[in-house]
């Protein structure tokens, strides 16, 4: 029996703070905040157990251990006083999935009509999972895949059938 | 064996393997095949010529060709669900155990009462279905329409689910190269070598196009191209991959066939790619074209190449006594294939003068006579060919000689195979010398930056001999023959197929010329002329052609039909891919879906949401249950999940400002800790959604939208913040799913959520329209005191990772008092009973907040707010608008929904005059009568007026226009 194309997880103790703001006046306040650089268009930055991610340019996504998101939070929007920000904690109007495994990008290429080949390392997209929205990023061994918690199951659905056994991508 | 007609070699064939036989069964009967054959070829093999019959005449067909141009060869392949029909018998490989049936055939393929048609063509002319059968004009419908249903059409339809599963995939590259013939495989290397990143797709399994079969050392050619690209790691080689379209901006679709000759692989039968291409090369190469001359239908006649294709791909030889003719020198491979397969070839007929070329030098050579400014007069056979009448070429068919044979193959040249090219607007030249429509480079179809998106090379742009890469031998001209012989008579052309799919000879559209059909276009749909599953591969351009003799005018001033995708037909799977079943649409589900989805809820699709409706009980219809679960909030108390609305956070120091636009009623001024409602109109002063907004802090507010509402609310706001007003310091959010959100609702409401404890919920602590943050049973939670049943109302918003522990909770403190889950219906009824209007409803797109007597929303103190302009304008004030009011029905009857009140007179169409229409309506289960709201002209002006609503079918409907607010009218018992 041939393997699966990668295997897929979901991940429950994934924090998220979205951040509105002007980036250039409130970037360095967010960097000092959040302890995180600030991630270049379409890209992210870690420090190991938080990401930075780049939504627009006008918007970044704080990715953290559920643990640490309180503290984040209060972290943020007291560095963050007297500006014009928005800082929400979105943690349960997600859900994450990982895509570990040797061809996950086979796994995403049948259901984004992203580039991946084009996606460094550190890059950060947002796009589509068959027809419903979704965002993207590179981690250890694969990608970890967020969209929204009410399609849970939908996204849970194509990502096993797109990983089935025996339904690689490359040519026969 | 019989003496005629195809059979197997005993050598060669270089792509079936004679070690591996392969039993399949064609109308029932078993027959064997080699692995590597095609159905075709092991039909053939079979000594089965006859694979199917025609469209209109039923006239019996065989093989015409060896690839995807085949018109003729089509089956009925697999069973049950896996039946597909219209399968082309030259591309499809040949599977073990394969169930294949012939198509449009009754009772048999070899006995078909159809074919009586075949008697009838004088009176089935083209256009026939336009002409014939108009008067009188019932006998369309119940006598000529079923019976020429019941003969037309080519396969059936599938009866049953297709238990294939099929996927798309998405790519990049900077190249796609299409077409895996030498051509597209040396412009692949090229650019490997620069580089580039390139993808090669090939519709056929093998690679190498007609460069194999056609010139002597082309198969080492291809063999040292592919082991080039191979070496590669930027090139990728795709078989089985059929580019079906170009789209605009290097957008290419391509069908990969997997498991289509494998079901029980488990794998997905075939996938979609849908490719970024930096720049596509047509190497699609070229067809080739029939001859148009009498008899050329009968099974037996056969393309040139499709002949020596089956000698040397399969070592099946069509026939014993191969008559090749032909108009260039091409064909002439054919004779020494066939020569060499130890076949006879009693002579060539050729219609050039003077065939002097390397090819027809090397034939001669051989003994074999060739007939030189000759033509075929006619064929003679049934269901395969017998005789061949030989005439000169340039008379009206005079028989000069008749010659025994069971195959014909002709070729009257080739065309390049431009679709691609064509798809995405490159157009063509008209060549004479060549006899062809060629790809014109200087209008390509452009990219973005105006340039070429795509190239075409090789036989498609022209080069038929491709002779720099094959070492082929220059050839001499051919001689362009649209009818054969020049001058041959009607009754000739009677019998000179131009689409043998469809039934359409050259007297057709000499018909359809002389009708007055101009336009290629025209003359197609009027003949049907390359329509159908081949959309004409190997037919238009002899059909234009003589279309053009038949004008008086030049080939290109007739032009071409539209190419358009796909290029061979899609199996509509393939377009569905993985949406289907449980991935059909995405489902959206709230935290508590599965509770509702335990207790035995019956859903309403909102959106793609899916909402309970109501939760009927064991042997409960679902009127019941909305009568149980209205009657148990408003008696005692009941949870809505209302988890769906819409909840978008509008943050900023112009927030204020922002919604005040927004809204038609101010927002700017409600307090913190306070909600308010809110109606939301469009530019056009139209209403588009509606809901409560909450004051969250100085700068914060959360509005609520409806549940169908919220992606297009914050769309909405943000179009205006984007676009017009960028410069305001406002930021939006789209939080709805950020949270759970549960109405707890009834006079019991407050007695509930206070055993839950952990917030005071007193009137002091939180009045009506006010809202409160604290914690709920631990969980943290905001509570907004709003009713949207007339009852004393709270909403608790939580995260919604604990939405459903509230629910619980909710359900397990609550069971004493009865708490009851309720759904949409519920709620619809229940704000009727109020006389609160629905977005969807009481509104269409054309009603204003006016209409709906919501002036009292409607701040008369701003300046300006979105629609307010719109609403001034004369047809908005027009006291004469349809107006909300109640119904009340005289007779007890429920009114239907959506129906119309009628007026005195007509209008100009005879139709009866309207003043106004249902646009709610219910039983109530707290008033035990039914109730009903609508929008009557000027209707709050005519209180007690009687309305008449008559229905088809029913007595006429009365009903007194009343008050729509049906139940507690001072509104009491929202404060419990």
């Amino acid at each position: 029996m041939a393997e699966a194309l990668a295997h897929i997880r979901e991940i429950t103790d994934l924090g998220m703070i979205q951040i509105r703001a002007d980036l250039t006046e409130a970037g360095a306040a967010i960097t000092k905040a959040a302890a995180i650089p600030l991630p270049g268009p379409t890209s992210t930055t870690t420090n190991g157990s938080r990401r930075l991610c780049w939504m627009s340019p006008d918007e970044l996504l704080l990715v953290l251990p559920q643990a640490e998101l309180a503290a984040a939070l209060a972290e943020l929007t007291t560095a963050l006083a007297g500006q014009h920000v928005l800082v929400l904690d979105v943690s349960d109007m997600r859900a994450a999935f990982a895509i570990e495994g040797g061809r996950a990008d086979q796994v995403l290429a049948k259901l984004s009509p992203t580039d991946l080949a084009a996606m460094p390392a550190d890059g950060m997209r947002r796009s589509r999972a068959a027809q419903v929205a979704c965002g993207f990023w590179r981690q250890e061994g694969g990608f970890v895949l967020i969209g929204f918690r009410s399609v849970a199951d939908y996204l849970r659905g194509l990502l096993d059938n797109a990983a089935r056994a025996g339904t690689g991508l490359d040519p026969r | 064996m019989s003496d005629n007609g195809p059979f197997r070699l005993s050598r060669g064939g270089r792509l079936i393997d004679r070690a591996y036989p392969l039993p399949f069964r064609f109308d029932g009967r078993h027959l064997r095949g080699l692995r590597g054959d095609t159905l075709a070829s092991a039909l053939l093999a079979s000594g089965q010529l006859m694979m199917g019959r025609s469209f209109k005449y039923h006239r019996p067909r065989g093989p015409l060709a060896s690839g995807a141009e085949e018109p003729n060869a089509l089956l009925g392949l697999g069973q049950g669900g896996r039946f597909e029909p219209n399968q082309r018998a030259t591309t499809t490989a040949l599977v073990a155990g394969m169930v294949t049936t012939s198509q449009n055939c009754w009772p048999s393929l070899n006995v078909d009462v159809g074919a009586v048609n075949n008697w009838l063509y004088r009176f089935l002319p083209a256009g026939f279905y336009y002409k014939t059968f108009i008067h009188p004009r019932p006998f369309w419908k119940h006598v000529f329409e079923p019976v020429i249903r019941r003969s037309a059409g080519l396969g059936k339809a599938p009866t049953e689910a297709d238990p294939d599963s099929y996927e798309q995939a998405y790519a990049h590259a900077d190249l796609v190269v299409v077409g895996g013939g030498i051509a597209g495989l040396l412009a692949a290397r090229d650019a490997g070598r620069q580089g580039k990143t390139v993808t090669v797709l090939e519709q056929n399994p093998h690679w190498g196009g007609r460069t194999p079969t056609d010139h002597a050392d082309g198969q080492s050619r291809i063999d040292a191209a592919l082991a080039d690209l191979r070496a590669m790691p930027n090139v990728t080689l795709r078989r089985n991959t059929m580019a079906t379209g170009l789209y605009d901006h290097g957008y290419l679709i391509a069908r990969e066939a997997l498991a289509d000759h494998d079901p029980n692989a488990g794998l997905p039968r075939q996938r979609l790619w849908r490719i970024r291409a930096g720049h596509v090369v047509v190497a699609s190469g070229a067809l080739e074209r029939p001859l148009s001359f009498a008899g050329n239908d009968v099974p037996g006649v056969m393309l040139a190449s499709a002949v020596r294709d089956f000698i040397a791909d399969y070592a099946v030889a069509p026939g014993r006594r191969i008559v090749v003719v032909t108009n260039n020198d091409d064909a002439y491979r054919t004779a020494l294939a066939a020569l060499d397969a130890g076949l006879e070839v009693p002579a060539v007929i050729d219609a050039r003068a003077n065939p002097s070329g390397a090819l027809p030098q090397a034939v001669r050579a051989r003994g074999i006579r060739i007939l030189s400014a000759s033509a075929i007069a006619g064929v003679k056979g049934g269901q395969g060919v017998q005789v061949v009448q030989v005439c000169s070429h340039v008379g009206a068919g005079q028989v000069s000689e008749t010659i025994e044979a069971d195959c014909v193959a002709m070729s009257g040249g080739w065309s390049p195979v431009v679709h691609l090219w064509s798809h995405c607007g490159g157009k063509l030249n008209w060549s004479d010398a060549q006899a062809m429509f060629l790809p014109d480079t200087s209008r390509p179809p452009t990219g973005d930056d105006g340039a070429a998106m795509a190239t075409p090379v090789g036989a498609a742009a022209g080069d038929l001999l491709v002779a720099g890469a094959t070492g082929a031998e220059p050839e001499q001209p051919l001689l362009p023959v649209w009818v054969m012989p020049v001058n041959a008579t009607k009754a000739m052309k009677f019998k000179m197929w131009l689409d043998f799919q469809n039934d359409v000879k050259v007297s057709d559209v000499e018909l359809a010329a002389q009708e007055g059909y101009a336009s290629v276009e025209h003359t197609k749909r009027y003949t049907t002329l390359g329509m159908a599953t081949d959309q004409g591969k190997v037919s238009n351009i002899n059909g234009l052609a003589v279309l053009s003799a038949a004008l008086k005018q030049p080939i290109p001033q007739t032009g071409t039909t539209t190419f358009r995708p796909p290029y061979t037909p899609l199996t509509l799977g393939t377009i569905a891919a993985e949406a289907r079943g449980d991935l059909f649409q995405p489902l959206r589900k709230t935290p508590m879906h599965g509770w509702h989805q335990a207790k035995g809820a019956h859903w309403e699709p909102v959106g793609h949401w899916r909402r309970p409706y109501c939760y009927p009980q064991a042997g409960e219809t679902h009127a019941a249950a909305v009568a149980r679960e209205i009657r148990a909030v408003r008696g005692g108390v009941g949870t809505l999940d209302a988890s769906t609305l819409g909840k978008i956070v509008v943050k900023g120091p112009d927030a204020g400002r922002f919604l005040d636009m927004i809204y038609t009623g101010m927002m700017s001024t409600l307090p913190v800790g306070k909600c308010r409602y809110g109606l939301i109109c469009n530019e056009n002063g139209f209403l588009i959604d509606d809901g409560v907004a909450a004051r969250l802090s100085e700068d914060t507010w959360l509005v609520h939208t409806t549940t169908g509402g919220a992606d297009r609310m914050h769309a909405h706001m943000e179009d205006w913040l984007q676009c017009e007003w960028w410069d305001w310091k406002v930021y939006t959010a789209n939080v709805t799913e950020q949270w759970a959100q549960v109405a707890v609702v009834g006079p019991q409401a407050r007695n509930l959520l206070e055993r839950l404890g952990g917030m005071d919920l007193s009137p002091e602590a939180l009045p009506f329209m006010g809202w409160a943050e604290g914690q709920i049973a631990g969980i943290p939670a905001r509570i907004y005191r709003i009713s949207f049943s007339g009852e004393l109302s709270f909403e608790v918003a939580v995260p919604a990772g604990r939405g459903l522990e509230l629910w619980e909770k909710l359900h397990a403190a609550g069971a004493d008092l009865g708490v009851t889950p309720y759904g949409t219906e519920a709620m619809h009824v229940m704000r009727a009973e109020k006389g609160f209007i629905m977005i969807g409803d009481e509104t269409d797109g054309t009603v204003i907040p006016q209409d709906l007597g919501l002036n009292w929303a409607i701040s008369k103190k701003k300046s300006d707010y979105i629609g307010k302009r719109a609403q001034e304008r004369s047809h908005m004030t027009d006291p004469l608008r349809w107006k909300l009011v109640g119904l009340e029905s005289l007779d007890g009857r429920m009114l239907p929904d959506g129906v119309y009140a009628v007026d005195e007179g007509v209008n100009p169409n005879g139709q009866r005059n309207l003043q106004g229409r249902v646009t709610s309506t219910y039983i109530s289960p707290t008033l035990g009568t039914p109730i009903a709201m609508g929008l009557v002209r000027h209707g709050p002006d005519r209180m007690g007026e009687v309305l008449e609503f008559p229905v088809a079918g029913a007595e006429t409907y009365k009903a007194r226009i009343v008050d729509p607010v049906f139940y507690d009218k001072e509104g009491s018992r929202a404060n419990g």
